[in-house]
């Protein structure tokens, strides 16, 4: 690719790999690092010797670590996730069907969120000073600081337990079409669409109201154009592009919050079987999900910097020097 | 009356007793009071008055665009006939769209950074009813009529990836693109080039009469305004203060704040000329006087009975007004501030130059092994207590030159430069202490120059420390030494850069540069972010500063009037080169190089007189592909021969020494036209 944007892509996605190269480093050497005797660690004391030594060679434990890590990102890149010792089967399926699953929570945190959070924002921008920016504000600011935890289990008890709204569950049927799916998302979404909602709204707002008071906005108003048109075309496309950045780096953060949720509502998502995979002691189960989490952030970090340059471009006449 | 009478007999802009609140914490501040002018069609209208006096609110008002905790608290604002405060949404669309067009001061804010010069520019013909490619044709149309040499490749560019003279250019013709009644310009120069300042103006100045539109001019730059307007109004603290035709009232003020702005502008002569006067204090906040005439405090024609009653506009000669008491006095009015000293700087065979600057040059390497000659063999030296004046346009290696002589940045190997008599390495890294100490700065714009989390006692007293390495109590003693120095109080000591003017700012800035006795104080462009008031206080305590302690300036200005005004040699240089380096009078009166000539001629006067314009065709060709021969070749309007194209002049030196880089013989060379000083209104010493 010769375009200036096509070298800031290669450019940002040997960047990714490298960082994943490092996550997956680091990730190896926490699971080498924390038990001394992995076998025994997983066995506990009253196991038998034979069989402590028959899970080490398993696990790779009797073998140098180097060689170990590289038979380990060996299978990886061809696939190979490696052996769950507590199912005793591949990790692939099990980190697979995960990862899909949260994907679907993400998807539906943020299908809710960002247009809550953005027209909130928006709003709130257009209104800057009056009683519903007020409002808006100080709701937003405050919504920010509840834990997961605190909010899931209050919308538990409401939706699910008293008004019945809403499944306990957020496990559906299996054969389940895309809309009782859906029904069975929200309420595991809500927690952290609270948080999110917060950070999006002001970064949306704080960008509104700068380019509202700018002069290429002064300018678009005196070329008489309709409001709509001034607010789409001039305002808004300025005011969103901190708030992509935004929104991007909060991935990271409902990734974080979706151990906790996934663990309330037993979600059988990526946080949910890294979760059980510690305390299972399933190191290859463990070291696939961290990874996975690592990869899926990076890739989201790396979308929101495409989008980013793509809609500046000033950024984009950068990258061309 | 029919709407179309309406359209073509009533003034382009009528203003009737209008006054502007802002609201602030409950507060109404009363920002503009009881305002009243009018624009003919046609007329070019300038507003004049320091910053914060009300100008831009008078742009805004009558657009209805005030922000939204400002409002028109009574009278009329009336734009091609009609009341602007009683247009109902739509109707005030087709005002907007049609009848009025405005020009911000940054070029550079007023454009949408994410869409194209085209889209923007084919927005305003949509509004008018073009449909898509039409709208982009007539926009294209327009752009040439801006006298944009290549639109096809402006309109498919960014904001960004135009010069500031470019996009001024747009957004004036975005501006006239609806062909409108009246054309506001608020500020429209102020960032900009003085060639570029001058093309701008010179562009409005055609155009206006190619389109027939009115204008209103709003700025604080009075040559300008003197340049443009047929008639000026003089606001003060939100008053028309003083009104009349512009030759007329920059001739003959009638009102003190209208004579002491005048005084305080460098104007014809040279250093050792008149001095500047400034006007001493601030305007009032709004709304602070509301008892007698409001320029009371800073008067120096001040009565008691200037304190009781306010003045009303006296009618003062044809289409003239002043709201003063005593404006038949002006001309008696003292001179407010002290002249300052004027220095004579230490010259002859004994005396050792302060810098001396040995063939430097600057080359950068850019990618695709490219390279950008920045400076290419500059020589000159500077005299202790002498200040030398460096013009040219943006691009010409004046902040490059000044880089390297601090050492933030390295010239290439074989340059060489010289402090009282010793070489010192090229970056300032590398430099002993106290050739770090020997050259400071003073930059253009003191904001970014303060860190503003430090409070000024913070900010003069690291520089005590860290340059002087003066500590402990003589530390203190030392701080409010400078502070005396630069006319601050130890009032301002724990104030932080936000809580001062820019005036005082840039009095820090200049505490700062003074606080480890220096030797040279390289100036870069230390007035133009100011008003005219503060900036003649600013360059009469250079000029003080510069007399008590023998210290030397290189004055990087576009501002010719500052620049005569304070320099006794004047550098003027093109592309990276010197093309011409001699005393100030010499440079400015001729012979001088064809390129000083176009450049002096481009320089509006306050008296409204300019001369013939020399236009420089052209762009100022890359440095990365200078032109052979004399690197002015491909705009000199003065080139006579082949020779111009393949040889480079050498540096042609009188027994003045005075040096000029031309082809061309002495006598033939152009020489400035003499500058009328208008003696009415300078002060007595
Ligand atoms: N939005 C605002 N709220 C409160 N005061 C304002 C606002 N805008 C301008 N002002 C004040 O109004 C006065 C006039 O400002 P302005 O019209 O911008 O003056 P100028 O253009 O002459 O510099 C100043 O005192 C300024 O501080
Ligand atoms: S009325 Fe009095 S105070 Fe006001 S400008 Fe005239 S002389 Fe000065
Ligand atoms: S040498 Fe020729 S081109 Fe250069 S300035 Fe002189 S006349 Fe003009
Ligand atoms: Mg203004």
């Amino acid at each position: 690719m010769g375009s200036p944007f096509g070298r800031f892509l290669l450019r940002r996605l040997g960047l990714s790999l490298l960082t994943l190269w490092l996550v997956s480093v680091v990730v190896f050497l926490g699971a080498q690092v924390l038990p001394g005797d992995p076998g025994r660690a997983v066995l506990g004391p009253l196991a038998d010797a034979r069989a402590v030594a028959a899970l080490n060679k398993e696990l790779g434990a009797d073998r140098p670590p180097v060689e170990v890590y590289f038979s380990w990102v060996g299978g990886m890149l061809q696939g190979d996730l490696g052996q769950s010792y507590a199912y005793r089967a591949p990790v692939a399926p099990f980190v697979g069907d995960a990862l899909l699953k949260s994907l679907k929570l993400v998807g539906v945190i943020f299908l809710i969120v960002v247009p809550l959070g953005v027209g909130a924002g928006v709003i709130a921008a257009l209104n800057a000073g009056k009683p519903i920016d007020r409002i808006l504000s100080v709701t937003s600011l405050s919504l920010t600081v509840i834990p997961e935890f605190v909010s899931a289990i209050a919308l538990i008890l409401v939706f699910a337990v008293i008004l019945r709204w809403l499944p306990l569950s957020a496990s559906w049927p299996t054969g389940a079409g895309p809309l009782t799916q859906l029904q069975h998302l929200i309420l595991p979404a809500l927690p952290l669409v609270i948080v999110l909602f917060g950070y999006i709204a002001r970064m949306a707002r704080a960008g509104t109201i700068e380019a509202l008071s700018s002069d290429y906005t002064r300018t678009a108003i005196l070329k008489g154009l309709p409001w709509r048109t001034v607010l789409t075309r001039h305002v808004l496309r300025n005011a969103l592009v901190p708030t992509i950045t935004v929104i991007a780096a909060q991935t990271g953060y409902a990734l974080g919050g979706l151990v906790v949720v996934e663990t309330l509502f037993r979600y059988q998502g990526i946080g949910n079987l890294v979760l059980s995979a510690a305390k299972a002691k399933d190191f290859a189960m463990l070291q696939a999900g961290i990874l996975t989490i690592g990869a899926f952030f990076i890739v989201a970090t790396l979308i929101a910097d495409c989008i980013t340059v793509m809609l500046n471009p000033r950024l984009r006449a950068e990258l061309g020097r | 009356m029919s709407m179309t009478d309406t359209k073509t007999h009533s003034p382009a802009l009528e203003l009737e007793d209008l006054s502007v609140a802002y609201t602030v914490r409950g507060r109404d501040l009363p920002v503009l009071s009881n305002v009243s002018l009018t624009i003919q069609r046609g007329e070019a209208y300038g507003l004049v008055g320091e910053s914060g006096s009300g100008k831009s609110t008078v742009a805004l008002a009558l657009q209805r665009v005030l922000p939204s905790n400002g409002r028109i608290s009574s009278g009329h604002a009336r734009v091609a006939g009609k009341d602007v405060a009683e247009l109902g949404a739509t109707e005030l669309r087709r005002m907007r769209a049609k009848d009025v067009a405005m020009v911000f001061q940054d070029p550079g804010k007023a454009l949408n950074p994410s869409l194209t010069v085209g889209r923007q520019m084919a927005e305003v013909f949509e509004i008018l009813g073009s449909s898509g490619s039409e709208a982009k044709r007539r926009g294209e149309e327009m752009l040439g009529r801006v006298r944009i040499s290549d639109p096809a490749r402006v309109m498919a560019s960014f904001p960004h990836q135009l010069s500031g003279g470019m996009q001024q250019r747009v957004v004036i013709a975005m501006a006239l693109a609806k062909d409108p009644a009246l054309l506001i310009l608020d500020e429209p120069t102020t960032g900009l080039d003085a060639t570029i300042e001058a093309e701008v103006l010179d562009l409005v100045d055609t155009l206006r009469q190619e389109f027939g539109a009115a204008v209103l001019f709003i700025s604080h730059n009075l040559a300008a305004v003197a340049s443009l307007c047929n008639r000026v109004g003089v606001l003060y603290a939100g008053k028309l203060v003083e009104e009349g035709p512009a030759r007329e009232l920059f001739n003959d003020p009638r009102h003190p704040y209208t004579a002491g702005l005048l005084r305080c502008l460098p104007r014809a002569g040279f250093k050792g000329g008149a001095a500047l006067d400034n006007i001493p204090g601030f305007p009032p906040p709004p709304g602070s006087i509301t008892q007698g005439c409001v320029f009371a405090p800073r008067c120096g024609l001040v009565q008691e009975r200037c304190r009781v009653d306010e003045p009303p506009l006296y009618d003062v000669g044809t289409g003239r007004g002043s709201r003063c008491h005593f404006h038949d006095k002006v001309d008696d009015l003292p001179r407010m501030s002290e002249a300052p000293p004027v220095n004579t700087p230490e010259r002859g065979p004994n005396v050792e130059p302060v810098l001396k600057l040995k063939h430097l040059s600057k080359t950068y390497e850019l990618p695709g092994n490219r390279k950008v000659q920045a400076l290419r063999d500059v020589t000159l030296t500077l005299d202790p207590g002498e200040t030398l004046g460096l013009v040219g346009e943006s691009g010409s290696g004046k902040s490059t030159l000044a880089n390297l002589v601090l050492g933030l940045a390295e010239h290439d190997d074989g340059g060489r430069i010289s402090i009282d008599g010793t070489e010192v390495p090229a970056s300032v890294h590398q430099r002993p202490r106290e050739a770090i100490k020997a050259i400071q700065i003073i930059f253009q714009n003191p904001d970014s120059a303060l860190n503003r989390a430090h409070t000024v006692k913070h900010l003069i007293g690291r520089a005590v420390e860290k340059l002087a390495g003066i500590v402990g109590s003589e530390r203190e003693s030392r701080i409010r030494q400078l502070l005396e120095a630069v006319r601050l109080t130890p009032r301002q000591l724990p104030a932080k850069p936000r809580q001062l003017s820019g005036g005082m700012k840039q009095r820090v800035a200049v505490a700062r540069a003074f606080a480890a006795d220096p030797r040279v104080i390289v100036c870069d462009e230390p007035t133009s972010a100011l008003d005219v008031s503060v900036q003649s206080a600013i360059l009469n305590l250079l000029s003080e500063l510069q007399a008590e302690r023998q210290v030397s300036y290189i004055l990087i200005s576009h501002d010719l009037g500052v620049v005569r005004h304070l320099s006794d040699r004047i550098a003027v240089m093109y592309l990276g080169r010197l093309m011409e380096i001699g005393p100030a009078r010499s440079v400015i009166e001729g012979p001088h190089h064809p390129y000083t000539e176009a450049l002096l001629s481009a320089a509006p006067t306050v008296t409204g007189e300019r001369g013939e314009r020399i236009r420089l065709e052209g762009q100022i060709p890359s440095p990365i592909d200078p032109p052979t021969g004399c690197v002015f070749n491909t705009r000199c309007p003065r080139k006579f021969a082949k020779i111009c194209e393949t040889e480079e002049p050498p540096f042609a030196l009188d027994d003045e020494g005075h040096a000029i880089r031309c082809h061309l013989p002495r006598e033939k060379l152009g020489r400035g036209r003499r500058m009328e000083g208008v003696d009415v209104v300078e002060a007595g010493a």
